[in-house]
């Protein structure tokens, strides 16, 4: 939504600890706006750098227009410190297992719907190893009425990548997704890359999902990062766009 | 985590981070998304120390060809010590 410059705006954002997988309390990052509402939510799974300063701000930036955010910390149980040391240490155990994702993703989702405010209409959104894990939960986790998976790098997986961890590749649950997908991707990407993406296209279409993909040229891996060397302008630009168009249409 | 290609081996030494030396434990190479170098993928060596907690870590970001001139080098440099009869295992 787009503010009157005459109109009143606000919000609040705090951490909270919220239940997780199994009931486990994890820290979640919530910025809501004030008023009335009701208004839709979005459940924002943050990237492999961890629960960081990026996912704070979109998480306000959902919050700015018209959605109660919440962005789970995945990495709670690796412990407390700078963002960066705890993904070091998660990356080394071989990633959060993907089961327990789940669970915590779905503690956000019951959040969320739990307010007074919330209309009860969630989207989940990630990116990088957040949108694999943001693909992982709307097919899994019921309960979503949207999915933005921003180029989620690993949906597709080969048979050796597959871990203890990560037992199988999220696009073989794409036959239990309930909820339309928008999909944006950089034509440079090495993961996911443009046959990866065709692969899950592919996937979407033999199971009769809903779902439009956006590929940006001259974009690699993370162009909506505007603290990176990935970062550009005008495909960011315009991926969000999509993203607010996608969910005025399906989450309201 | 977009590729996942990370290991940890157990390593004897110490390491200086800001807050000065400290016995390091283990070190975790990753071949991954930097978080500072300004490359797309990036070799990452994390010496740490899991039993100080996690900011007990030393870090290092490299292009490929960085990591492939230390990794010879540190080969070489072994090779010559051991040739010198400096190195008691």
């Amino acid at each position: 939504m787009q503010y009157a410059t005459n109109q009143y705006e606000g919000m609040i954002a705090e951490t909270i600890v919220i239940p997780g997988h199994n009931g486990d309390p994890i820290g979640a990052y919530v910025a809501r706006p004030l008023g009335p509402g009701p208004f839709p939510a979005i459940v924002v799974i943050h990237h492999m750098p961890g629960w960081d300063e990026w996912y704070r701000e979109v998480t306000r930036k959902f919050a700015h227009h018209g959605y109660i955010a919440i962005s789970p910390n995945l990495y709670h149980r690796a412990g407390h410190g700078i963002p960066e040391d705890i993904a070091v240490q998660v990356r080394a155990a071989g990633g959060v297992p993907d089961d327990q994702v789940v669970g915590d993703v779905a503690g956000a989702l019951a959040y969320a719907v739990a307010q007074p405010t919330c209309t009860g209409k969630v989207a989940v959104f990630g990116t990088c190893s957040g949108a694999r894990h943001a693909y992982l939960a709307a097919c899994r986790a019921p309960g979503f009425a949207a999915i933005i998976n921003c180029w989620g790098g690993r949906v597709t997986m080969e048979p050796q990548e597959l871990s203890p961890n990560q037992p199988v590749a999220p696009i073989d649950y794409t036959k239990d997704l309930a909820c339309p997908v928008l999909g944006i991707f950089g034509e440079e990407d090495f993961g996911p890359t443009p046959p990866q993406v065709a692969l899950l296209e592919q996937a979407l279409i033999a199971h009769g999902k809903t779902y439009e993909f956006h590929m940006y040229p001259d974009a690699g891996h993370g162009f909506f990062y505007y603290d990176r060397p990935a970062y550009r302008q005008a495909q960011a630009m315009a991926g969000w766009k999509q993203i607010w168009a996608f969910l005025a249409q399906y989450v309201g | 985590m977009c590729t996942m290609i990370a290991t940890q081996i157990k390593v004897a030494g110490s390491g200086k981070a800001g807050n000065g030396w400290f016995t390091l434990g283990e070190a975790n190479v990753s071949y991954d998304h930097p978080f500072e170098a300004p490359f797309e993928h990036a070799l990452s060596l994390d010496f740490v120390n899991e039993a100080l907690g996690p900011s007990a870590r030393v870090s290092v970001e490299l292009d490929v060809a960085s990591a492939r001139q230390l990794v010879d080098t540190i080969n070489a440099i072994l090779a010559k010590a051991d040739s010198g009869g400096y190195i008691v295992e």
